[in-house]
């Protein structure tokens, strides 16, 4: 089963992607993350959806009822605006939610 | 702990005991399935952390020769040469069974079948510091990808491991205590039956033999 790889995010972000052969797909506003977060996911295409930080926080909803799927996977990616950490935030919401406490990255 | 409710027959015990003895098995069967999924899971988690801190360096990297790029040609032009891209990266989407948890595995298949194909331009009208963002970019991908997979196996894991603590939790302090004393107390309200039975009994014989005897009689004589 072959698939695709999108990231969604804003223009600056994501412009290059395209170049190297992912689908990228432009998202200036936050209000219309939510509304192209599911059109990106409702083509079952991808495999591997990549957002901007700032995308990612915003469409939180919609991604987590994807959580029990084996794929796609939806993954935060600092865009060109820098980093805020969503990401290390991500990885220690999965080490609370199975361990308990957060005892690695604290 | 509250009993169950239940008849205290010596059917139903040695069927609890028999559900007793399951519960158990199960308990110990999720156990060493929690402790082996936490194991891979603190292996993968810490991998993928490091992983993580590469990716997020290398792309602000990447961002910088794209602010380079852009600094150098009209917005126009740059766009235009991303535009129109060559390649598709496909990747082949395979799953493997960790402790029971499908996790997904990424193959990158690139439509494209030269390495260096990679720009989707002509060089006469751009920069060579867009060559160098998007060969930057191009190197970052297979990263990528790694990246895509392990998180969301941490995801898969980190919610298979909660459902397994929680099952494991529930039958070690809810279900197998309440057996337990379930079993008690059908069992001590058998010997309590017993003894209660036995009394009666000698106590009808005592009756019985006072009858046939008349000890009482020949006491008094």
């Amino acid at each position: 089963m072959v698939k695709n790889i999108a990231i969604i995010g804003d223009s600056e972000s994501v412009k290059g992607f395209g170049a190297v052969g992912i689908d990228a797909f432009v998202c200036d506003e936050i209000e219309s993350a939510v509304s192209l977060f599911k059109k990106v996911t409702n083509q079952e295409r991808y495999a591997v959806i990549f957002m901007t930080e700032e995308i990612f926080s915003a469409a939180q909803r919609e991604i987590n009822k994807l959580t029990e799927m084996t794929v796609p996977a939806v993954i935060p990616l600092p865009g060109a605006r820098g980093n805020n950490g969503i990401g290390s935030k991500r990885l220690s919401a999965f080490v609370e939610q199975a361990v308990g406490s957060d005892i690695l990255f604290k | 702990m509250a009993i169950m409710n239940v008849n205290p027959t010596r059917m139903q015990m040695s069927k609890l005991k028999k559900q007793l003895l399951t519960a158990r098995r199960g308990h110990k069967m999720l156990k060493d399935k929690r402790d082996e999924l936490m194991r891979q899971f603190i292996e993968l988690v810490q991998e993928n952390k490091k992983l993580r801190d590469k990716v997020e360096k290398e792309l602000s990297e990447c961002n910088a020769h794209f602010i380079n790029a852009s600094a150098v040609m009209s917005r126009q032009t740059l766009d235009s040469s991303l535009m129109s891209s060559k390649q598709q990266t496909g990747i082949d989407v395979k799953s493997k069974n960790i402790m029971s948890v499908d996790v997904p595995v990424f193959e990158t298949v690139s439509a494209s079948p030269d390495e260096g194909d990679i720009f989707p331009y002509g060089f006469a009208f751009t920069s060579f510091e867009l060559d160098d963002a998007v060969s930057s970019l191009n190197e970052v991908l297979p990263d990528l990808i790694k990246l895509a997979e392990m998180e969301k196996s941490c995801e898969l894991m980190a919610a298979e491991i909660e459902r397994t603590r929680r099952r494991v939790n529930s039958l070690e302090h809810v279900m197998i205590p309440r057996y337990e004393e379930t079993i008690k107390y059908i069992s001590m309200k058998l010997e309590e039956n017993d003894r209660s039975s036995r009394t009666r009994l000698m106590k009808v014989k005592d009756m019985l033999l006072e009858k046939a005897h008349n000890y009482s009689d020949k006491n008094e004589s």
